[in-house]
């Protein structure tokens, strides 16, 4: 490193001589930090997102990436263009990325028999099948015809559900209408608690 | 009040803080000291179950002083209308309303009508009640038979006006009374009635805030209605910065009321039917009022365009559109009775989507062993929640009332999709729907709800499609036939077509409808969800609306789609004067353009587009045609915002102040403890600590409360598994006073134990100046506030706070009464295993606790035959069985 490179590499002298006069920006920048790049310059694309904890609807960007072992999320931000939390995140909000990449993910469908002491694998399918088959018997163990002055009830007291408070509108629609036509009444989320 | 927005919405409480900048005041009334309270210009603490004591003092302020805003009040609300003579309120009834019936607790709301007014139908009040009534009018209001010819008296003076009742109802509500009930000094109760006073009138106006600390509360719906009065009375309803702003606790909880998946709802809150409605039309006209008023009035065009989504070509004219397969309620079938019933062996297969009550719903003792007595449970979730391994985490497996070779309920796990990785609209507090866009494909067997539930459905329906039996052809008639995206057998369904359909499509051209004043009851349109009708006006998805704030005004009506009709203050006529002028230029957002013919404004205007100012509806006209230039609330049957409910609250016209079920205090204002139409359950796994006039009480003298964290999210199930998370708050505490602390031996950081009849749960002490002895009636009472998130699992863990609570609900809601309960509280750790059991059961013995504790809920003294209420002091005492609250039992006693 020749003198003038020396002299130029310290900080004071490019404070006083770049446009960064109060020393808080490329002045102050050490080669590391120079170097640095956020997590989100790898992101292949960003997506609009809202958070998904509390009701106030703040507006998420997600950074997705990937590697070898494929897609993942990269980095979950605020998003500024939002006029209701203005990029603005809170400390669940902002650690939603663990939220949704941490290894207390599930990723296999797990069975307990009765009177089991443990969890075994099933297959997706294979789960669905029998829950449909269980599904119907409750279904018909818990049906009613009428109430006891002949008036019609069509419906089963066999099945119950909770949850939807934390899910889409679309999925919320979709439960109501089959549990529905399945003729089950005990359709119930968070909102009642 | 009742809300800690600076910790559970932080990101909302930015616009606090704004305005605070820009001159607002800010006051927080609250039990405990909170981040909320140290940013407020004012922090005044309450007793935990007080506040309808406190709203009331402020009523009576307001109308003892001349202070409401009276132009605005006589326009808009029934202060002016006469109530019938029959009518007999609290004060002449220790109390009690009239229409009281003792023997089932509820209500006959017959006595409660408008002079004039039709009657309300005769409905068996009991039924009225079970079905939560009161959340059925959601959208469209009570029922009234008439809109219009209602008695009024402009003047405000006759005996029977809403003006007057109200002025009598609240005249006991005094600064004094205040002060004896909540502990709030007369002076800073008077520095609250002055700043909100304050802010009302033409030029200013205030905002009202709360969250679930007034809805769960045994009379949540009325603690709501005593803050609308106010709001009402100072004119702070559908003008800029008024409102009562509910700040709700998940993403899209709004959107699963508005969707419901609720027992007593369909979509856009149309009632599920009940065993009374023989058809469509007596349905329709049970709903709705032949001559009411406004946009419910055709109710009949939501319901058909709802079964045309459901039943697609199968729903005709001639089979009344399959009204006939909807499932009729005919009771309360909400989640605490069904867990009861789970218990009672009349449940056999649950499914919980996203949802932990093992850990989050109130007495979790119930609810895990109402779990282990299933034929099947399913749970669906991001990670591995207590509701799933309740058969090898729950603490019964300690005490050794569940142990897993003996539990028979079968669990399926399917793991979940989570908010990236599938598309969707979460509907937010303010009603507004956003869109998110899919940022990646789950992995392995993770699945969104679209997904399994489509799936689920088709199995089902393939599974019988060569049944003959009547019961089947619901499902195998069902529309079903939503888009896929992908190959194979198990595509993902795509929510965009699911959202299209609830936003509805005109059956004649196939095209998306624009609006819901499109919808028709003649089978040509087809809509999920009538208020969300818009969405997707002229084809586009307007809940992906996305314009950047910067390149919008502030009202901001490019961001997102809030329903109806992307209006983004309700009853916004109400910001312009009855001529239709903006009250001030100040505070100017909707008015009437006299050149144009039309209403305009910064927002969608929420009223119909061309109806004057001073337009005057033909006496016994009906529907949006019968509302006056005046009538803002355009939902309401009678155009008009409501101080005096005479029908659609099932527990009392007007708000009343009662004790909380459980309370180390006397109800100082009336011979009727607690309220008199709460929902109550005797039995053995559910007992109650004891109240006034019941003995026993000083086994537990505290008041209890709980709350969230900003850290953590409800049961924990989406925070605890999360290392940044955990790590902020490792662990589960308790603060306590230094005076309760002293008084009871408490260490800071030491553990305590908390005690109720039902449980007792370990904690950290955090003794902390937050908390503050109240002075009420000349005894000092302790307040005790707990978080709640902890639980068996997760990376950080601790007991299940809501095993404290006993499961008593608001008849309007059933929602439970989990911010307020008695307790007691020692230093050291609790007992373990069946020594816990023998502890409580001692606790139990000495407080006289049995099923009966608490379920005598008249207590009013009263010889009014029209109450037709009889007195009932019996105090249980320690006569009569001991409460084991061991296993199961069938033994009920529902009061």
């Amino acid at each position: 490193m020749g003198v003038s490179d020396w002299i130029r590499s310290w900080p004071v002298y490019r404070q006083l001589t770049g446009a960064d006069r109060l020393g808080r920006g490329d002045a102050a920048a050490s080669p590391q930090s120079r170097e640095r790049e956020p997590r989100t310059a790898d992101a292949d694309r960003v997506t609009a997102s809202v958070c998904p904890y509390c009701a106030v609807g703040c507006s998420q960007n997600v950074y997705v990436g990937s590697d070898d072992g494929g897609e993942r999320v990269l980095q979950i931000e605020g998003n500024p263009d939002s006029p209701i939390s203005r990029g603005r995140l809170c400390p669940k909000g902002s650690a939603s990325k663990q939220l949704v990449t941490g290894d207390h993910r599930e990723e296999r469908v797990l069975y307990r028999a009765p009177y089991g002491t443990e969890w075994q694998e099933l297959d997706l399918p294979t789960a669905l099948d029998m829950l449909a088959d269980r599904v119907l018997d409750a279904r018909r163990k818990g049906w009613q015809d009428t109430d006891a002055d002949g008036k019609p009830l069509r419906r089963t007291q066999g099945i119950a559900s909770l949850g939807g408070a934390t899910l889409d509108n679309e999925e919320n629609y979709l439960i109501k209408k089959l549990f529905t036509a399945l003729g089950a009444v005990q359709i119930e989320n968070q909102a009642r608690i | 009040m009742g809300s800690n927005m600076a910790e559970a919405h932080p990101v909302g409480f930015q616009w606090v803080m704004e305005a605070k900048a820009r001159g607002a005041k800010v006051l927080h009334i609250d039990p405990r000291f909170t981040r909320t309270s140290a940013l407020a210009d004012k922090h005044v603490p309450l007793r935990a179950g007080s506040d309808i004591a406190f709203l009331g003092g402020v009523i009576n302020h307001i109308l003892s002083n001349d202070l409401d805003f009276r132009e605005y009040v006589r326009a808009y609300t029934n202060a002016s209308f006469l109530v019938g003579e029959e009518f007999v309120d609290t004060e002449d009834l220790d109390g009690l309303f009239s229409g009281y019936d003792p023997e089932t607790g509820t209500y006959d709301t017959s006595t409660w009508q408008y002079e004039n007014g039709f009657p309300e139908d005769s409905v068996e009040s009991e039924r009225h009640r079970e079905q939560s009534a009161g959340e059925q009018h959601g959208s469209g209001g009570p029922k009234l038979e008439s809109g219009t010819g209602i008695a009024t008296d402009q003047t405000l003076e006759h005996p029977r006006c809403v003006f007057q009742i109200l002025k009598r109802h609240f005249s006991r509500y005094t600064p004094e009374m205040v002060e004896r009930i909540c502990g709030v000094s007369r002076e800073d109760f008077l520095e609250v009635c002055r700043a909100w006073t304050s802010a009302s009138g033409r030029e200013h106006t205030a905002a009202l805030v709360y969250s679930v600390g007034w809805t769960q509360h045994s009379m949540g719906a009325q603690y709501i209605r005593a803050g609308a009065i106010i709001q009402l009375l100072l004119g702070n309803i559908g003008r800029p910065g008024g409102g009562v702003l509910a700040l709700r606790g998940h993403a899209s909880i709004q959107g699963s009321t508005d969707i419901p998946t609720l027992y007593n709802l369909l979509p856009g809150y149309l009632p599920m039917p009940d065993a009374r409605h023989a058809d469509k039309r007596d349905y329709v006209e049970s709903i709705r009022g032949t001559h009411q008023k406004g946009y419910w009035h055709n109710a009949d065009d939501y319901i058909v365009s709802l079964l045309k989504e459901y039943w697609g070509e199968a729903a005709t004219e001639e089979n009344d559109y399959r009204f006939d397969y909807l499932p009729r309620i005919d009771g309360d079938h909400g989640t605490y009775r069904t867990v009861m019933d789970m218990i009672d062996g009349k449940v056999f297969g649950y499914f919980l989507l996203g949802q932990n009550p093992a850990v989050g719903s109130a007495h979790g003792r119930l609810q895990r062993l109402g779990m282990a007595n299933l034929d099947w449970l399913v749970v669906r979730d991001l990670t591995m929640i207590e509701s799933a391994e309740f058969w090898r985490n729950a603490p019964e497996i300690e005490t050794g009332e569940i142990t897993a070779e003996q539990c028979r309920t079968e669990v399926f796990f399917f793991p979940a999709a989570s908010h990236v990785e599938k598309e969707g609209t979460f509907t937010q507090t303010q009603r507004m729907l956003q869109w998110r866009d899919r940022a990646l494909e789950p992995r392995g067997d993770q699945r969104s709800e679209l997904w399994f539930i489509y799936h689920l459905g088709r199995i089902l329906r393939r599974k019988l499609a060569t049944s003959t039996d009547e019961r089947d052809r619901p499902l195998l008639d069902l529309a079903w036939d939503y888009r896929t995206e992908g190959d194979g057998e198990f595509p993902e369904p795509s929510a965009d077509d699911v959202l299209r359909r609830i936003n509805g499509v005109d059956l004649t051209t196939g095209e998306l409808l624009d609006s819901y004043q499109q919808l028709t009851s003649d089978g040509t349109t087809a809509a999920g969800c009538w208020i969300y009708s818009g969405v997707y006006a002229g084809g586009v998805n307007h809940a992906r609306n996305r314009t950047a704030r910067t390149e919008q005004d502030e009202t901001a009506l490019e961001w997102g789609w809030a329903w109806p009709a992307n209006r983004r203050v309700l009853y916004n006529r109400a910001s312009a004067d009855p001529q239709g002028r903006p009250w001030s230029e100040r505070k100017k957002l909707v008015w009437w353009d006299a050149e144009r013919g039309e209403w305009t404004g910064h927002d969608v205007p929420d009223f119909p587009k061309t109806t004057p100012p001073e337009f005057e509806p033909e006496y016994g006209e009906a529907g949006p045609g019968a509302l006056a230039g005046d009538d803002p609330f355009i939902m309401q049957a009678d155009g008009k915002a409501w101080l005096f409910a005479p029908s659609g609250v099932v527990d009392g016209p007007l708000p009343t102040h009662y004790e909380p079920h459980e309370s180390p205090m006397p109800n100082l204002l009336y011979g009727q403890q607690g309220s008199p139409a709460r929902k109550v359950y005797g039995r053995e796994d559910n007992p109650s600590n004891p109240a006034p006039p019941e003995g026993g009480g000083d086994v537990f003298p505290f008041v209890f409360t709980a709350a969230r964290l900003t850290e953590h999210h409800t049961a924990g199930g989406m925070s605890r598994q999360l290392a940044y998370l955990s790590e902020l708050q490792p662990a589960l505490f308790v603060e306590v006073s230094p005076q309760l602390a002293a008084e009871r031996g408490l260490e800071n950081l030491d553990w305590a134990h908390v005690v109720t009849s039902r449980a007792a749960v370990d904690a950290r002490v955090l003794v902390t100046e937050r908390m503050r002895p109240l002075r009420l009636d000349g005894r000092v009472v302790h307040q005790v506030w707990m978080p709640y998130h902890w639980g068996p699992s997760g990376k950080v863990d601790g007991d299940v706070v809501n095993d404290l609570l006993g499961v008593v609900l608001d008849p309007n809601t059933m929602i439970q009464e989990s911010k307020v309960a008695t307790c007691d509280i020692r230093p050291g750790r609790r007992p373990r295993g069946c020594e816990l059991l023998e502890y409580l059961a001692e606790y139990r013995r000495r407080a006289g606790v049995t099923v009966e504790t608490g379920t005598h809920v008249v207590t009013a003294h009263t010889t009014a035959s029209d109450a037709a209420a009889t007195s009932d002091t019996t105090a249980p005492g320690s006569t009569g069985s001991h409460t084991t609250a061991q296993g199961t039992t069938d033994r009920e006693e529902d009061a």
